[in-house]
């Protein structure tokens, strides 16, 4: 294993960059669509039925699946992986999203409501500052879940080649090349991958989580 | 003080024949409310729960929106004005936690302004001016609301509700959550300051005893948002409108009439001093009737002699047990000349 390790060290990196790249792009994506669909349908309190559902829905789809459908429709490469992630993550971060805002205390809002702000200045001042720590729970846990599921650019694919990084699907998805052994490195890398950016959102969160907040929890979880 | 922290005082609110139905329901919330809160007043809505009290306070900043009727604050309808700018111009104090958590005092008493463009300074300097209003600590400024205490809150959402210094104030069971002794306190504290801004104002409560103390006129609501009666504490205590409205005073009408009234009122009607045994007990003037009567009660004694309220040595005049009695008995306690006899319940 060390052997294999030292042999393809720096592929390996190149490899582990490829794979961060493409989680990391379905991941911004999934981010701005799934927190704007999201806390506005938490902001309304409406239509949460078909933005939860549809967010079921689309989790519920196979990610292999969709790419061999996607094949035939769009074809092989970035785009593909791409939407697969991001149909993956998606979800996730959205249903985060709609619960955090609506978590947030309806007396709360209402009197945000009674002083005259208007929608988007409640949404803004009051509901998204007070839901950052659970939609950031939300983004943490569709890193890790993107992160898992990047090798699979192999099968849309995505694999190295001049000007494209490729992801670690290249070594995970070629058992009969690579061995059990590189299997298993690339996995390792890709766990540490994941539990890498895992930790930067969750400094992220501490960053975005406003001081008030922070103090509000603490003093909740204090003994009486 | 008193120019510095407020330029407008109360305007007069209005209903008129106001009526909001829920969708779906047969039965109105608020059925047919007129009345008018004179300007600089404090009312209090009371009632039972699905009396629909917080309902006719949150139509006035249309938080609500009411199908029939009329609300006029200062003259002009709450329809004919932008509903932004509308609820910018309403002080309004919640229960709970109306304050925002993520925010400092300072920036929680800068929301309106902030929303209105104040300058960074101008909010700055009117939230140390509104923490001295309501006797907090400039330091408290950089604070956050879960650093304070409930009472420290509720001032704060004081402060906030008169950022921008607002005719009208909702207040909706402003000190229901905080401990008796705060409660009186922060109750005592705000008769204070409305006696130096005169905002009008619209209180909800459940507590008829906070509404006795805290209204100048009363507004007691039933079961479907019908209005029972609305009066001064002292209509309702002494003629209340029917069963229900004495039934909601409370069976110890005639003892909550007594603490509207002060000994020096009545050694005042009393007249001429009569001579008190020197053993009888004494009691400031500016004490409850209801003190009195609980001294006298407690000394055995059937005169008491009144004192000044600095100096209790300066005996002012006395009072009988007598006098206590025709003070509840007479239905019009202000003109105590003109005694009838309150329409029994």
């Amino acid at each position: 294993m060390i052997q294999y390790l030292s042999d393809n060290f720096s592929r390996l990196l190149v490899l582990t960059l490829g794979h961060a790249v493409l989680s990391l792009v379905a991941l911004l994506i999934s981010v701005v669509v799934g927190v704007s669909i999201g806390a506005y349908v938490g902001h309304l309190r409406r239509y949460s039925f078909l933005a939860i559902n549809l967010g079921n829905v689309l989790r519920a789809l196979p990610t292999l699946a969709l790419i061999a459908v996607m094949i035939a429709l769009i074809g092989f490469g970035f785009v593909n992986i791409t939407i697969a992630l991001v149909v993956l993550a998606l979800p996730l971060i959205l249903t985060n999203a709609y619960t955090a805002v609506t978590g947030v205390d309806r007396g709360m809002v209402e009197a945000a409501r009674g002083m005259g702000m208007k929608d988007l200045e409640i949404l803004f001042q009051v509901e998204l500052p007070n839901a950052i720590p659970l939609i950031m729970t939300g983004v943490r846990t569709a890193w890790v879940y993107t992160v898992a599921t990047a090798y699979l650019a192999i099968f849309a694919g995505y694999a190295t080649r001049p000007g494209q990084l490729g992801s670690l699907g290249d070594i995970i998805g070629n058992p009969s090349g690579e061995g059990t052994t590189g299997v298993l490195v690339a996995a390792a890398f890709a766990i540490v991958l994941a539990f890498l950016g895992a930790g930067l959102i969750t400094l992220a969160e501490r960053a975005m989580t406003p001081t008030g907040i922070k103090l509000s929890r603490s003093a909740a979880m204090a003994p009486a | 003080m008193t120019e510095a922290h407020s330029q407008r005082p109360g305007v007069e609110i209005e209903f008129r024949s106001v009526t909001k139905t829920y969708p779906g329901q047969d039965t109105p919330a608020i059925d047919n409310l007129s009345l008018t809160v004179p300007a600089g007043d404090i009312c209090c809505l009371v009632g039972p729960s699905g009396g629909g009290k917080t309902t006719a306070m949150k139509l006035v900043n249309r938080l609500i929106d009411f199908n029939e009727g009329e609300i006029l604050i200062g003259g002009s309808g709450v329809r004919d004005v932008d509903i932004t700018a509308l609820r910018r111009d309403i002080g309004y104090v919640i229960q709970q936690v109306g304050l925002f958590p993520h925010m400092t005092i300072e920036a929680n008493i800068g929301v309106v302004p902030r929303l209105l463009g104040w300058s960074a300074d101008r909010i700055k300097a009117r939230a140390v001016e509104l923490l001295d209003l309501v006797r907090l600590d400039q330091n408290f400024a950089k604070r956050y609301p879960s650093q304070l205490s409930g009472g420290q809150q509720q001032r704060v959402g004081l402060a906030r509700a008169l950022a921008v210094d607002p005719p009208v104030m909702l207040m909706d069971e402003p000190f229901g959550a905080l401990d008796p002794i705060t409660r009186n306190e922060i109750q005592d504290e705000f008769l204070k300051l409305q006696n130096e801004i005169a905002k009008t104002v619209i209180f909800v409560t459940h507590d008829i005893d906070e509404a006795i103390k805290m209204g100048d006129r009363i507004a007691v609501l039933r079961q479907g948002g019908v209005l029972a009666q609305y009066g001064t504490a002292d209509e309702l205590l002494g003629s209340p409108a029917d069963e229900y409205v004495a039934d909601f005073v409370g069976a110890d009408r005639g003892l909550k009439r007594l603490s509207l009234r002060l000994m020096r009122d009545l050694v005042k009607v009393s007249g001429e001093n009569h001579a008190a045994p020197a053993d009888a007990p004494t009691v400031k003037g500016s004490a409850t009737l209801r003190t009195g009567l609980s001294v006298l009660f407690a000394s055995g004694s059937r005169v008491l002699k009144v004192t000044h309220d600095d100096d209790s040595a300066t005996v002012i005049g006395t009072v009988t047990l007598d006098q206590l009695q025709d003070a509840v008995y007479e239905t019009a306690p202000k003109a105590p000349t003109d005694v009838v006899v309150a329409g029994e319940a």
